[in-house]
């Protein structure tokens, strides 16, 4: 077995000598002819023989109280019901996640919390069977209002990665400073909303539950399944081939335990998809933040202070905080820096993971107060942020793995022409719209976790790869069959992955952006294993060997692959585990993130006119998936910075927003031309492959760089996000 | 979903001979019925009738069938030509998959967007009369501000209908005892009062059957919407103006409005504000005195009533070829 740990960095890989010439060309996603023709079959279309069930999620209409009473009898009157399920010990009350959620369906702690499952022989049945229920219901006054509460909050979970630190004084060093800037930033609540719902299909054989699902993390899913059912791990299947978007929102979903036992009780296999409505208030949410930004600057622009504090909420029992100050910490040198969090408890759905946790919301403040520290010192934000570029991690001291910032800035400046941007804001004018200019910084730390991958290589030549690693939308099938075709001199048609199964090797899962350097480096190792056998049959050093188009070559001989293999497949497991390098070095990657907008003169609406997002990610392993993931993330930023919120009617504590008609994201209309450029250095400190994680990196910045464009285009400041028009309007000005 | 009958109409006389609700697109109606907002025991299909047709008149004005649908009227020539008010405000409304599927006829009667009439857990006069009004006082940003009762703040989402109403439409029906009807759009719609639930003086079993426009109105013609993203959004405000300019004064001019009020809303007095005056902004600006006399904010929608003002003032500005 090829067991690579990462305390130092890896000593070359055959990846590296590869002439295969496949690694990070710009190829086509493997699977994309399959998604786009409706051959893919997603967890919820598994074809299943026999007859099947299906469940609706029953909810109950209120955010805190006690159900005394259930009224089933209309519903199991109606034709075609099986079964409502209601007085399970196992029924979920939370969204189920990174560990089981509480169970028992007597306290309501969240609106529309689910309670049960109707069961029919069709989906409408089961959904008017839903519907058909009544309960009684003992109401409680919820508590809904984050800074309301926040007088009792509490700090970060003792094993949150992010935990208070400071450095310096603080209050002396505001008071001490040339240029200070203090100010709070809002940000709402935000749902998940994947397009493909949370789905599953449960089937029962025997004492074994075979899952079918959109999971993005399988093995971690399959004991959180296990414990919420009640069975042994060894008992559970999980299979995701195909995922319609995870975003951090599909580690177990509450749909596949109630499936899981209803499948139970009907004696036939059960599917249940969550409906739109119920996936607002049963997938946890990204919680609303609070945060307060202070920055003190000298005279010449040298950051003297820089504090995060923030405040978030939780639901009961959550566990997970949103480490809103992730970003800040090590993006800019300050000798003096401080960073909180407090966590307030609310009535409603848990929060957790969604969409670069931490980057994504902390960004949006400290990018914005970081452009108006430097308005206020009379400096170009890129300027501003070259000088205030830390030598090595200003809170620990580290070196930096590789740091590319001030490279994606200069770069961004040149092709985005940024020197052509007016330096004070409302200057520039396109009949009734104001055009303005405006940019961020881009920060997401690296992260690798432990993953396995067994690569085989088939007499006939053809490699497989087998993994429970996931592909969410994101072109894993693509990017490992790159690795391995590099690796082992393979075309790409010569690859197979296999993906998404529990019972093939545990490999990273999705999440985190850490997907590409843990399950990539796992490919990588186990092809090591197999070019090491292989230049033992050339009687080479592999390192004298060269592999292309299924061939070795060395010492004046060229033998095909199918012939070294002989009749006995060659297979190695390849295993990457996290090592001290996650600590000696200071891993992130970096970018730069430009903007253009025209805001309305009359109504305030704002169009992004386009964007350029100039990123350091290591190597880049497919160039048209890099830049996919990359727009992707440039497109949420919009979102977060112009429409993306889940509104809260603080009365009932429901969202009151939950469908997609109304919670807006980006539709097309709103996303312009967007301009990607990679600088890329690999990062060997980081991964055997040396890749860092892209797909939250683009998120981040993405939006502080659109409202400080609108800053730039109407001199209007909104710190409340999202920035809709209502809030721009008043700043406007008169007719 | 409930379950319920379903028919197919062959002519208009068996459609409304059949006593049930009417689906011709379904783009609005089927979202309700899964969401048993809407719970009708008998369906009865009008999709296939022959009311598709766009046609001229001998008066020069054009007979829209019920069933047309919305991307068909936005693309038709003569719709482009003498009513491109009305071709912009389809456009601007729903996305092109919608569009293809909606009818003329079923546009007009979409039901409100307020977040409360679409949920069940919340109590919504419109939705259960008596239950209360859930918008007053909760999120009401996208709500009304002219027209309202304290029943109901519900506005019409359509763009279409605003158009229409500037344009002075008829809507013919044909009623479930075999006569026809004519009803002047202005006379089509029903303020909320107290009986929010009736949103129009349409009978039961009473099925349109075509939309008349007069001949094309003289001078300019604009629709501008204002709304929280480019595209898929229902507006915060709209405008559908029509305004002529003869001897350097207004000499007609006929503005609705969408995203305000329970209907399209039409204020003659905005307009007697401006027929007769030199184009100016002194003038516009009387004309949204006018149209914002009696508006009333609800909270998170007092912004549309300085954006409603400035909409229109720029609205006006660009209809007279005024400069700011």
């Amino acid at each position: 077995m090829a067991d690579f740990k990462m305390d130092a960095d890896h000593s070359g890989l055959a990846l590296e000598r590869g002439v295969q010439g496949v690694l990070g060309a710009g190829l086509d996603r493997s699977e994309g002819a399959l998604k786009v023709s409706g051959v893919a079959r997603y967890g919820y279309e598994h074809p299943l023989a026999g007859e099947v069930a299906y469940g609706y999620l029953i909810t109950a209409p209120a955010a805190k109280g006690r159900i005394t009473g259930f009224d089933t009898d209309t519903a199991r009157g109606l034709p075609g019901v099986l079964d409502v399920i209601v007085d399970d010990p196992r029924i979920p009350r939370q969204a189920a996640a990174f560990v089981p959620a509480h169970a028992g369906n007597d306290e309501i702690d969240h609106w529309d919390q689910i309670v049960g499952v109707a069961v029919a022989t069709s989906f409408e049945a089961a959904r008017d069977a839903a519907k058909s229920v009544t309960m009684t219901i003992a109401p409680e006054q919820g508590h809904f209002d984050t800074m309301a509460g926040v007088g009792d909050a509490s700090g970060p979970p003792k094993d949150s990665r992010l935990q208070d630190m400071a450095k310096g004084d603080i209050d002396a060093a505001m008071a001490d400073a040339a240029v200070t800037i203090d100010q709070v930033y809002t940000t709402p609540n935000q749902v998940h909303a994947a397009m493909e719902p949370h789905a599953s299909v449960a089937v029962w054989e025997g004492d074994t539950l075979t899952l079918h699902s959109s999971l993005q993390i399988l093995h971690a899913a399959k004991g959180i399944l296990a414990k919420s059912v009640g069975i042994e791990a060894d008992k559970v299947r999980i299979l995701s081939p195909y995922i319609g978007g995870g975003f951090g929102g599909k580690m177990l979903g509450p749909e596949a335990v109630l499936a899981a036992i209803a499948a139970q009780k009907v004696g036939r296999p059960v599917k249940i998809a969550m409906a739109r409505s119920q996936l607002f208030h049963n997938v946890y949410r990204r919680t609303d933040t609070h945060q307060r930004i202070r920055l003190a600057a000298d005279k010449d622009g040298k950051l003297t202070a820089l504090a995060h504090d923030s405040v978030v909420s939780q639901g009961p029992d959550g566990g997970f905080m949103e480490p809103v100050a992730l970003g800040s910490i090590a993006l800019y040198d300050a000798p003096v820096r401080h960073f909180t969090h407090k966590i307030v408890t609310l009535d409603m759905v848990q929060a957790g993971a969604v969409r670069a946790p931490g980057e994504a919301v902390g960004m949006l403040a400290l990018e914005t107060a970081i452009d108006e520290l430097a308005e206020a010192l009379g400096r170009d934000p890129i300027d501003f942020r070259k000088l205030n570029e830390p030598p090595v991690d200003p809170m620990t001291g580290a070196p930096f793995s590789t740091r590319a910032l001030v490279e994606c800035l200069d770069k961004g400046a040149e092709r985005f022409g940024w020197a052509n941007r007016a330096s004070q804001p409302g200057q520039v004018r396109d009949g009734e719209w104001l055009i303005g200019m405006g940019m961020a910084a881009a920060v997401r730390i690296n992260l690798l976790v432990d993953s396995q991958a067994r690569v085989t290589l088939s007499p006939d030549g053809r490699a497989r790869i087998e993994t429970d690693m996931t592909d969410i939308g994101t072109g894993t099938y693509t990017i490992l069959g790159q690795i391995a075709a590099e690796s082992l001199g393979l075309p790409m048609d010569c690859v197979d992955v296999i993906l998404g199964d529990t019972d093939l090797p545990p490999g990273a899962g999705s999440g985190g952006s850490f997907g590409a350097a843990s399950a990539g480096s796992s490919v990588a190792l186990a092809c090591e294993d197999i070019v090491a056998t292989l230049a033992e049959r050339m009687q080479a050093d592999p390192k004298d060997m060269t592999l292309k188009d299924g061939h070795a070559i060395a010492g004046n001989r060229r033998v095909p692959l199918s012939e070294l293999v002989g009749s006995e497949p060659l297979a190695a497991l390849g295993k990457i585990s996290q090592g001290s390098n996650a600590k000696t070095f200071s891993q992130a990657a970096h970018g730069a993130q430009f903007a253009e907008v025209a805001v309305n003169s009359v109504t305030g609406e704002v169009r992004v006119r386009r964007m350029l997002g100039v990123f350091e990610a290591g190597r880049i392993l497919n160039a048209k998936l890099a830049r996919s993931q990359a727009i992707g993330g440039m497109i949420w930023g919009i979102g977060y910075a112009l429409m993306e919120e889940a509104v809260l009617d603080q009365r009932h504590g429901a969202f009151v927003n939950h469908d997609l008609g109304e919670y807006h994201i980006p539709s097309h209309a709103d996303v312009p031309p967007l301009d990607v450029l990679f600088v890329e250095h690999i990062d060997r400190h980081a991964n055997p492959i040396g890749v860092k994680g892209l797909g939250e990196l683009s998120i981040s910045g993405a939006g502080a760089a659109v409202t400080n464009a609108i800053y730039n285009a109407c001199g209007v400041r909104v710190r409340d996000f999202p920035l809709t028009l209502d809030k721009i309007l008043g700043g406007l000005p008169d007719m | 979903m409930k379950t319920f009958a379903y028919s197919r109409a062959e002519s208009p006389e068996a459609a409304v001979a059949a006593g049930g609700r009417f689906i011709a697109g379904g783009t609005n109606l089927l979202d309700l019925m899964k969401l048993q907002i809407e719970t009708p025991e008998s369906l009865v299909d009008i999709s296939r009738l022959d009311l598709a047709k766009i046609e001229e008149r001998e008066d020069g004005g054009l007979t829209i069938g019920a069933l047309v649908p919305n991307s068909d009227l936005a693309a038709d020539p003569r719709v482009i030509a003498g009513y491109p008010v009305l071709s912009r405000a389809l456009l601007a409304g729903a996305s092109g998959q919608l569009r293809n599927k909606a009818s003329t006829g079923g546009n007009l009667l979409q039901r409100t967007r307020c977040y409360y009439f679409y949920d069940k857990a919340t109590a919504c006069n419109k939705r259960e009369p008596g239950t209360g009004c859930s918008a007053i006082g909760g999120v009401n940003r996208i709500l009304a501000i002219l027209g309202t009762s304290e029943h109901c703040i519900a506005t019409h989402p359509s763009d279409m209908a605003v158009a229409m109403r500037a344009l002075d439409a008829t809507i013919v029906t044909l009623k479930s005892d075999g006569d026809r009807r004519r009803i002047a759009i202005g006379e089509f719609y029903r303020l909320p009062g107290d009986t929010p639930q009736i949103e129009n003086v349409l009978e039961a079993g009473e099925l349109i059957t075509h939309v008349e426009l007069p001949t094309p109105p003289k001078g300019e013609q604009l629709y501008r919407k204002v709304r929280d993203r480019a595209s898929y959004a229902f507006a915060l405000v709209s405008v559908a103006g029509i305004v002529s300019v003869e001897d350097g004064k207004i000499a007609s001019a006929a503005l609705a409005f969408g995203g305000l009020g329970p209907m399209p809303w039409r204020d003659p007095a905005v307009e007697a504000a401006l027929i007769g005056q030199a184009p100016s902004d002194a003038a516009f600006a009387a004309a949204a005195d006018a149209l914002l006399k009696d508006a009333k904010g609800y909270g998170t929608n007092d912004f549309k009533i300085p954006l409603t003002r400035r909409t229109l003032i720029a609205s006006l500005r660009e209809l007279t070829g005024v400069s700011a």
